[in-house]
Parts: C-alpha cells; structure tokens; sequence
C-alpha cells in the first residue's frame, strides 16, 4: 500500500524522534536538571527563535568557511588523483605518503595551522582542506583506477587519444567514486570548520557554541549545536542532489527519443 | 598475398628467471571473408595472439600483417569483441554501439541509422534508450558486437565471446554471428575453447597446444550447404571433433578405430 508505506516512512522516525524530546523533557523536570547543564528542549527552541538572526550570521560565517575548503580540497584533490592514477612514478611517489598522511589526526595539526595563517578565515579554510582533501583524493584515484581494462583497451583499439581515453571512459567510470569521496569530505569539512573555530577564532558557530558554554548560557549552545547540524545537512544535501543531477545528465539521452 | 598473415610470432612475457613464453613461433594465414578459430586450452596463448593482432600488445619477435600493411599498435580497421560485454554503464544502449563512431570523430546521422540498423539485425530495437544493466547477459553481448561493427570493420576480433553465456544462448549467438557476419562480409579471427563452437562457425580451425602455444594443427571444415543446427549432426561435423580432439591431445590411451 503506497499511501500507507509514505505515512510509515514519515510517520515512524517523526515517533521517534518525538519520543526523544519527549524523554528528553520529562528527564528535566522529574530530575530538577538546571538550565545551565541540560536545557530542556523548550528553553533550547525559545533560545533558536530568539537568536535567529545570531545563529544566521554565525552560520553563514561557517558555511563559507565549510564551502570554500570543500571546493578548494575537491580542486586540487581530483586534478592530484588524476595525476597519481595515471603515472606509475607519481603514484610510487605520493600514495604511500598520502596513506600514512591520512593517519595523522588532522585536528593535531590544527593549532600548527593557526600559528602558520592566523586567526583568520585562512587557517579554517586550511583545516577543512586538510580533512577533506583526503576521501576525495583516495576515491577519485580508486575509481580511476578501477577502471575496467577492456574499456580503455576497446579506446585504445580506436586510437583514441590519452585525453579521450580519460574524458570518455576513464573519468565517467570513475565519478561515482568521486561522489562518494566528496559526500564523505563535506561531512568531514563541518567538523574542520568547527575545528578551527574552536582553535582559534572570534565568529562562527564554533566560536559561538564555545562562547555561549563559558557564560554558561547553554540553551544558545544547544541552539548552536542545532544551527550547525542543520548546516551540515544542508551541505551534505547539496552534494546528494549533485550526485542526482549528474546521474540523470551521464547517460546521454539520444536526440529525438 | 593473403588478408592476413601472422608469421614466427613470439611473445615473451617478464625477463630472465621470470620469463614466460606465451606464445612460440606462432604461423597463421587466412583470407578475407574468411572465419577462423582458434581453438586451444585455456591460457595458451590465444587472447595473446588476438591482441598481438589487434596492435593493442607488442610482440617480442615475427611479423603480423593486415591486409598487406605491418601492424605496429593500434589501427582502428577491426572490432573487437571482449570476453565479457564491457558496455559503459552510463550510456544507452544506442549511445554504447555509437561509442567508436564518437572515436572516431564520424558521429553523424549516417551513423546514427547505421547502429540503429544494427539493433534491428540483432533483435534489440526496443532496447535502443535501455541501460546496459536492464538487459540480459546475451543481450549486453549482443549490444557489444554491433559496438564492434558500427565502424564497419573489415576484421572482428572476438576473444571467447560467448563463453560465458548459457548453452541456448551460446546457440543462438552462434546463429546471429554467422547472419551478421553473411551480410557485412567481414573476416572474423575467432577465440573459443569450445570445440563444437569452433566447427560450427569456422571456415577453419586452428588448434593451439599448452603453453608454450604453437600452432598444433590448422585444418578446414568442409560441410556441405548452409550451417544450421542440424549440421552438428553430420558425419562431416563429427570428423572435425574427432580431428579436433585429436589434435587438442584429448584422445591420447583412447582406443581409436583408424
């Protein structure tokens, strides 16, 4: 039954997340929580409203950081794969490194990052790049690589050229992957934003939901806490819908059909 | 001179302690409008020969020549049929069989009619917008041999094409191939480890031993009229299995009547 399978897909995590806020009230009350350790879901809303226009600005002061570094990591992460993928020295070179690099905890690096380039929006757009550079770039060489060799030798077979082998079958092959890095790397380029707000900063959400927690004002930082998970639903959201444009724009469709 | 003529072919893969010979002096001719399999044991050698054909692998020694020109890498004047359908999964069906016309650069409404010729010989019409993935193992297959004519080649190459299809299927293909291949004249050099296969389809059969391959025998099948399933069931047709047999080292401590 559609009707009944909408209402289900609607209806069920709508419960479920009304029975949180509900447990979430009642723990409040039944335990006398103050205010300045838990806010109960009420005072958080009322804490949303009144600050709309805070929360909006310190939003969008971290959104462009979280976007900008996303584009500046998927700028130069897919032209590096393309690099590594296709060179065999490039690739000796460079993977072993970008393997072991990706072990380092990238927040480590954040306050190096700070010293380097400021309080700035430079030293956020660094960490973001930072944490998200890496799931773009490893993807994009994998999806590159995996490339099916009958493929490229069927190109080959037609003397394609090098730039026609790749804008023709080895980089459409390789685009879910790229996909799937970049979904992966804006999640991670929130928590770099946040990072280096927390590091370092005097406007964000980062800096706010830490400022608001040193004047105990923990309804604005739940709120925050809020701003920034509707953020990084919204950029993750971006990302999937590009991923549904492009899966319709792919396959080109014959004219007249 | 003869359409193609492969001579004292040798490949050698690795160098020193590692080296493998894939293939070993390697002599093969045969004409235009001709069909040749080449019948062997898995990894003897054959793909490595189709691909040394094709230009797509270098040979370490010997000479491939077709129609009269050395072959030195890719030429672009055959088709080549893959083991597995190989189709690009972001592409139609239509748009998959136009893929070497776009190569090409002659992607013009001439081709356009042309692969939508093709769809119609090989029973596909309907499925010209469809995914390769909403098509049937026979059918991608299917879909990657008019990939193969569309530039109308004068050779196709074909590397275990239906080898992983069902026996009904394989039969059917079999039919379509000897069709498509009556009406564009073209030569087909044929790799299967099918022995029915190999005679059903073949002009002439050349059989490869293990590795290192050489060519074992090369024998022509001559039954009479128009191939159709009924053919298998001929004397004639017998005789080559047994030749075929034979030389593929199948009959060794078997009693043979002579």
């Amino acid at each position: 039954m559609p009707l009944y399978e909408t209402l289900s897909r609607i209806g069920y995590p709508t419960a479920g997340i009304a029975v949180l806020i509900a447990v979430w009230t009642v723990s409040c009350r039944i335990f006398d929580i103050p205010e300045a350790v838990l806010p109960s879901p009420d005072q958080v809303a009322a804490a949303f409203a009144g600050n709309l226009g805070l929360l909006a600005r310190e939003g969008w002061v971290t959104l462009q950081e979280t976007a900008l570094g996303f584009a500046l990591a998927m700028l130069v992460g897919i032209p590096f794969a393309i690099a590594i993928a296709n060179s065999r020295p490039l690739n000796l070179m460079f993977y072993p490194l970008l393997v072991a690099l990706q072990s380092v905890p990238k927040v480590a690096l954040a306050p190096i990052v700070l010293v380097w380039l400021g309080t700035g929006i430079e030293s956020k757009l660094a960490i973001v790049w930072l944490v998200a550079f890496f799931p773009i770039i490893i993807d994009t060489a994998a999806g590159l690589r995996s490339t099916p060799r009958d493929l490229i030798e069927l190109a080959r077979s037609l003397k394609a050229s090098p730039w026609q082998v790749f804008y023709k079958v080895q980089f459409p092959a390789a685009l879910p992957f790229v996909l799937t890095g970049a979904k992966v790397a804006i999640t991670l380029a929130v928590i770099g934003a946040v990072i280096g707000e927390f590091m370092g900063s005097s406007n964000g959400l980062g800096y706010l939901l830490l400022s608001a927690t040193s004047q105990l004002n923990s309804s604005l930082a739940f709120a925050s806490l809020f701003a920034l998970s509707f953020l990084g639903l919204g950029v993750y959201a971006v990302v999937e819908l590009v991923e549904i444009g492009l899966a319709r724009w792919l396959p080109v469709r014959p004219a007249g059909h | 001179m003869a359409f193609v003529e492969i001579s004292n072919v040798r490949k050698v893969f690795g160098s020193g302690a590692n080296q493998v010979v894939a293939l070993d002096e390697a002599c093969l001719t045969f004409e235009e409008n001709e069909f040749v399999a080449l019948l062997g044991p898995s990894g003897c050698g054959k793909t490595t020969l189709l691909k040394i054909v094709s230009g797509l692998l270098s040979r370490t020694t010997g000479s491939v020549r077709v129609g009269g020109r050395e072959v030195a890498g890719p030429y672009s004047d055959y088709g080549f049929v893959f083991q597995t359908p190989s189709l690009m999964p972001w592409r139609s069906v239509l748009q998959n069989v136009l893929f070497p016309m776009e190569i090409l650069g002659k992607r013009d409404a001439a081709a356009q009619q042309r692969a939508e010729q093709l769809l119609d010989l090989t029973g596909l019409h309907a499925f010209a917008n469809a995914r390769p993935h909403e098509l049937s193992g026979g059918m991608q297959q299917r879909v990657s041999l008019c990939r193969a004519l569309i530039h109308k080649p004068k050779l196709l190459l074909m590397d275990e094409p239906f080898g992983a299809l069902d026996e009904f299927t394989r039969l059917d293909m079999n039919d379509l191939l000897l069709k498509i291949k009556a009406e564009t004249g073209a030569s087909v050099l044929f790799v299967t480890h099918s022995i029915s296969e190999a005679i059903y389809l073949s002009d002439k059969v050349v059989v490869f031993s293990r590795r290192p391959a050489r060519v074992s025998e090369e024998f022509r099948i001559e039954i009479q009229g128009p191939r159709t399933q009924a053919c298998r069931f001929t004397p004639e047709f017998t005789e080559a299995e047994r030749r075929a047999s034979e030389a593929l080292g199948l009959l060794v401590g078997s009693p043979q009547e002579d």
